[in-house]
């Protein structure tokens, strides 16, 4: 295994991205932003309990919970007018929530280029997604103790 | 020269614009929803976020992506003649289309893409005052169907970078005289990039150039998203940043797009003639060897 290797979840959806021609591929990202689930009452309520992500151009929030068995749960909000930030914490969602904390943590912090999107949004968004990534790993680290 | 005049669309006679300098470069959210259907316009969305057209959309409006359309996909610059040509041609407009331009973020975007349609001369320019924000705001509707235009036949022609835009050679040689810099103000002092794990805006440096004062563009806006009066414009840029009328002014911010909105009002809401867009902006001055740079909160 080298460390550029993604969990089976996450290949699927670089697979998916990269087998559609670019146009289908935004409207993919679409999907990810429509299906990101809303924020639990816990902490739609008590939003000072999540970590803002500035490196994202739009506001985005994110809260990482490690269970007992170290399951990972991943919470996101991001406003509906910022579909492209939302459609990032989808995939995150989509690939990582339930996964272990080291599978997680395995996950390649470049895995955002990977999904073929660079000449389809500016690479500031891209990084933004690898800041969500990166503060998620570290959340993880920090609830792990 | 052009000989025939098409069928203009009438230029909105709402009050408010009447104050500003060039009153036909902007329309009303009411005057879109009337004339939305009239042959000869096309209204365009661009956004910062590059999916929210797909989300839904002004019916009828075109999708402009600043980033895959506007750009050359390999040099760092705008298309050429014969690349917005085409771009135009393929989105069904035509070198007489009234191209209304709305966006996101107080049309932060679209005033960026109606400067690089005005360095190719598009004759009818106009932005929808207040942008996708205000549409919205009157429960006007959106839908998701993209337009189905037929292409037309946009003539090639050559991008005029003398009169509107700005290279680094140029700002060099201007330094002394007014520049606007309309980033945040952590942006302007330095400060931003030296923000532990802030990720780089793409320089090696902070601060701003020296001489610059600093206006950030969206005091331009009022809440809603649309232009402040002319009377509160003036007293931004006249008053307190000190600008006149004959003064050759530069502005500046990351890569030309905030710019780009304070030269339509400097330009076209304020009537100053002599207004230039640096697009190469922070991320070229900010990675440029041995060029001059302020830090802190003076110009």
């Amino acid at each position: 295994m080298t460390a550029a290797t993604l969990n089976p979840r996450l290949q699927e959806i670089a697979d998916d991205f990269n087998a559609i021609p670019d146009a289908e591929r935004l409207q993919l990202l679409l999907e990810f932003s429509e299906e990101l689930p809303p924020l639990p009452e816990r902490y739609a309520e008590h939003h000072d309990l999540l970590e803002q992500v500035p490196e994202c151009q739009s506001p985005l929030f994110l809260h990482v919970e490690v269970d007992p068995d170290a399951i990972v749960h991943l919470f996101f909000d991001a406003p509906p007018e910022a579909p492209t930030t939302r459609g990032f914490a989808g995939i995150l969602h989509a690939g990582l929530d339930g996964l272990t904390a080291d599978e997680v943590l395995a996950t390649p912090g470049e895995f955002s280029s990977q999904l073929g999107l660079r000449d389809l949004v500016s690479p500031l968004r891209l990084r933004g997604m690898a800041a969500m990534l990166a503060r998620i790993k570290r959340q993880i680290r920090e609830r792990r103790g | 020269m052009e000989v025939r005049l098409t069928v203009a669309l009438p230029q909105d006679t709402t009050t408010k614009f009447e104050e500003y300098a060039n009153p036909h470069m902007l329309v009303t959210t009411e005057w879109v929803a009337e004339h939305i259907a009239d042959e000869g316009l096309v209204v365009a969305e661009s956004d910062e976020d590059v999916l929210l057209y797909e989300t839904g959309h002004i019916p009828g409006a075109v999708k402009l992506d600043w980033h895959t359309e506007l750009n050359d996909p390999v040099t760092r610059d705008y298309v050429d003649g014969a690349g917005f040509a085409r771009l135009m041609s393929e989105k069904g407009i035509s070198r007489d289309t009234t191209l209304v331009l709305y966006g996101d973020r107080n049309n932060w975007w679209a005033a960026y893409a109606l400067w690089v349609c005005a360095l190719f001369g598009h004759p009818d320019l106009r932005l929808m005052d207040g942008g996708r924000a205000k549409w919205i705001a009157e429960d006007r509707p959106l839908i998701t169907e993209p337009p189905h235009r037929p292409p037309t036949d946009y003539p090639v022609v050559d991008r005029d970078d003398k009169q509107i835009r700005a290279f680094r050679d140029q700002v060099l040689a201007h330094l002394g005289q007014p520049l606007i810099d309309v980033r945040s103000p952590g942006e302007y002092t330095g400060e931003l990039l030296h923000m532990p794990d802030y990720p780089q805006e793409g320089a090696l440096r902070g601060g701003h150039i020296p001489g610059a004062k600093s206006v950030p563009w969206s005091r331009a806006a009022a809440d809603d998203a649309t232009f402040r009066t002319r009377a509160e414009l003036e007293a931004i840029y006249a008053g307190e940043a000190g600008l006149s009328p004959d003064d050759d002014v530069i502005v500046y911010c990351r890569i030309g797009e905030r710019s780009s909105h304070t030269w339509f009002v400097l330009h076209h809401l304020l009537g100053y003639p002599h207004v230039r867009n640096y697009d190469g902006s922070w991320t070229e001055w900010g990675n440029t060897v041995r060029v001059p740079i302020a830090r802190g909160e003076n110009p």
